[in-house]
């Protein structure tokens, strides 16, 4: 074969596979794009997007990044949904022990009447922070769909494991234990 | 890669099939794009070998000979109608107003709605697989067009003025002359005239009009593409932003998809509706006396917009800093930024406060104290003029009963519910009851006293959708490239007539894309005064 025309298949497979290249390439954008909608919450393996929100009844407020080294747990609830007032004494039973571990759990409020978190707080005898989100920016932020909806951070900051849905005591501490950090 | 050597002295690509100087028709591949023995040429691409169809080694080439062809685009187009129209049949799962569509299309449509949804049509539009098919039309569109553009690009500027016998013979136009005085400079002038550009070699001439017109279904394409890029950068939130924001009268709230940049704040949301005996609606007074109900006239929104100052993360609080107050109706979208705010829907009379009184149990004229309850942040306790101080024990914003315990379902105050406890002046043990709209439950029968309501203010919610849309430019100019290329290949044709001087006189050939009439038309007003008799449509003659 001549050197010209070798040279010319070489330029046109190169052409070729440039061109194909980049049209699979948009076309995986477009689908990945597309459903990443539906996701109800941020990916596993993802760094947690920070926020800062108010701790309930004090004028203190909580932020994420400061919290880095302790593994997380990010609770989104309100008063209105049931199965989030069903996990909230496993919660409180737990807090206790993994606080010491090095574990802390963030409980973000989507109520809009103070009254009613603190009626419900004092009923439940809840002493983990309950975080307010009033505005649901947080719950915006971090795609939140149904409630209850958790997130469990582990202390890197990054998205250990995502559970939508109620949880039960023993599914509850398993997650708790995998963000735990190491002694 | 084999290469072809024509007569007359022109390397031709493999797959060629008439010679791209001369136009003699490669004798083994005549049959390749259906140039038969007796038949008349067949003009596609000119002859243009589509390396497409000969060259194919690799599993690259395979794929791009794959969406190379027309065959499998059509293909393509044809699924994704059937596939769109099948989609119409039932309402996609995003209009049937929030219900679950595992057992919504079942319910509403029987066995033909459990297929429907279990076979994915019900979400088709955002399906992967119809994205996949629209993307693959798009590569087939892109592929299919370079590997007929520069072959046919290439073929049209390597064209002699000097012309193969067979490719002569063989045009749809063809005619021959016997005479010896042709008058080819007259022929060259008529030519001129009517605006074809003459070529000439030896004596052969080529008289060429309107080639880009040839172009024009390339353009379309391009027009296409750049459509289609326009729809895919509506995933990146910097280019396209499509979300909804309720905000209730009096309420400051973030503004979705503005990445916590902006805040609203909705200082009024009005409805009006049409009045028959308004004076200014007196012409539409039939109209609205045969239709029951109010019909509405404007909804507004008349809002504050607010854009956060400092740098924070989410949740932390915002200082805002006004920077636009106006007013969304209907159509008319309140902007500021890339961003527009479109009056898109409303909720009516959301309470807001509640006015009680307190009386005594079976005399309602009494009254011993009256408290008024913000909804948005009721008080733990309200202590009266009279001595009596009322503990709010529990609020249930939209109460309902659940297993017998009341309950709320949202945060929202749409049926708000309280559980009061009254403390008479002096007392230490309260007196419980429960109050809500149509309910009022002394929970002791021995309670003295009762709460009355005595009065309620509402406020409106708005529902406003957030609109950024970059890609509308794009999308345009798309379409715009799209009927340039339309325009170009309709209102143009691509004209030739070739001139090949014989030893006893001349032989003259046509060839265009369409209007084969308008040609003939051309070629007689050329040859006048030239001694060149007019040529036959062969393919009319054989019909």
């Amino acid at each position: 074969m001549k050197e010209s025309t070798i040279r010319k298949k070489r330029k046109r497979l190169i052409f070729r596979t440039a061109m194909l290249a980049v049209m699979v390439g948009l076309v995986v954008f477009a689908l990945v794009a597309n459903g990443k909608d539906e996701q109800a919450v941020i990916a596993k393996g993802e760094k947690a997007p920070d926020f800062q929100l108010k701790k309930f009844g004090t004028d203190e407020t909580v932020q994420l990044s400061d919290l880095r080294g302790k593994g997380v747990m990010v609770n989104f609830w309100a008063t209105y949904c049931k199965p989030c007032k069903d996990e909230m004494p496993y919660m409180e039973e737990l807090y206790p022990e993994y606080k010491e571990k090095g574990v802390e759990i963030l409980a973000v409020n989507l109520d809009s009447t103070e009254l009613v978190v603190k009626n419900f707080v004092n009923e439940y005898n809840l002493t983990f922070p309950i975080l307010q989100d009033k505005n649901g920016e947080v719950m915006d932020l971090y795609n939140i769909g149904p409630i209850p909806s958790t997130l469990f951070i582990n202390p890197e900051g990054e998205i250990e494991e995502q559970v939508i849905g109620p949880l039960t005591l023993d599914k509850l501490e398993g997650h708790l234990q995998k963000i735990a950090p190491g002694e | 890669m084999k290469e072809i050597t024509c007569e007359c002295g022109h390397v031709n690509p493999e797959g060629t099939v008439l010679c791209e100087a001369c136009g003699k028709p490669v004798e083994q591949n005549q049959h390749i794009d259906g140039n038969e023995d007796k038949k008349l040429l067949n003009m596609r691409y000119d002859g243009s070998a589509r390396r497409s169809q000969t060259y194919n080694r690799t599993i690259v080439d395979k794929i791009w000979n794959f969406f190379s062809s027309v065959k499998v685009g059509v293909t393509l187009i044809f699924i994704t109608v059937v596939a769109s129209a099948i989609g119409t049949i039932f309402p996609q799962s995003v209009f049937i107003g929030g219900a679950d569509p595992a057992t919504h299309y079942k319910d509403q449509y029987g066995i033909a709605g459990q297929i429907y949804y279990q076979l994915g049509f019900h979400d088709l539009f955002s399906s992967w697989w119809y994205m996949l098919l629209i993307a693959m039309i798009g590569i087939s569109i892109v592929i299919a067009s370079i590997d007929r553009f520069f072959p046919l690009y290439k073929t049209l500027k390597r064209q002699k003025p000097k012309r193969h016998e067979l490719f002569m013979k063989k045009q749809r136009v063809f005619g021959e002359t016997t005479s010896d005085s042709i008058d080819y400079e007259t022929f060259k002038t008529n030519l001129k005239k009517r605006r074809f550009k003459v070529y000439e070699q030896d004596g052969h001439i080529l008289a060429e009009k309107n080639r880009f017109a040839r172009w024009g279904p390339y353009v379309n394409h391009i027009g296409l593409i750049i459509f289609l890029l326009g729809a895919i950068l509506r995933f990146i939130p910097a280019f396209y932003v499509d979300e909804h924001v309720w905000v209730r009268e009096g309420e400051t709230t973030l503004i979705h998809g503005t990445e916590g940049e902006y805040y609203i704040k909705n200082e009024s949301f009005t409805l009006e509706t049409y009045d028959k005996d308004n004076p200014e609606d007196a012409k539409f007074k039939e109209a609205i006396e045969n239709q029951d109900g109010a019909i509405p006239k404007t909804f507004r929104t008349d809002a504050v917009i607010y854009e956060r100052t400092n740098q924070g993360v989410a949740g932390a609080d915002p200082e805002l800093d006004t920077i636009k107050e106006g007013s969304a109706t209907l159509n008319n979208p309140l902007k500021f930024d890339d961003f527009a705010l479109y009056q898109a829907s409303y909720q009516l009379d959301e309470f807001s406060e509640m006015s009680f009184k307190i009386h005594d149990q079976d005399d309602e004229d009494t009254n011993y104290g009256e408290f008024t309850v913000d909804l948005t942040d009721p008080q733990s306790t309200y202590e009266l003029d009279g001595g009596f101080r009322i503990e709010v024990v529990n609020y249930f914003p939209e109460y309902e009963m659940q297993d017998g315990q009341p309950a709320s379902v949202s945060k929202y105050p749409k049926n708000p519910a309280f559980v009061f406890n009254l403390y008479p002046p002096g007392e230490e043990t309260p007196e419980t009851s429960f109050l809500g709209i149509g309910a009022n439950i002394g929970a002791g029968e021995d309670n003295q006293y009762k709460l009355g309501l005595t009065g309620f203010d509402t406020r409106d919610v708005t529902g406003l959708t957030v609109k950024k849309d970059h890609t509308l430019g794009i999308i345009s100019l798309g379409g715009a490239i799209f009927m340039i290329g339309v325009i170009q290949g309709m209102y143009w044709n691509h004209r030739r007539i070739w001139l090949q001087p014989r030893s006893d006189g001349a032989w003259i050939a046509g060839h265009t894309n369409k209007n084969w009439y308008a040609l003939r038309m051309e070629i007689e007003k050329s040859i006048e005064g030239t001694h060149i008799e007019a040529p036959q449509d062969q393919y009319e003659m054989k019909s």
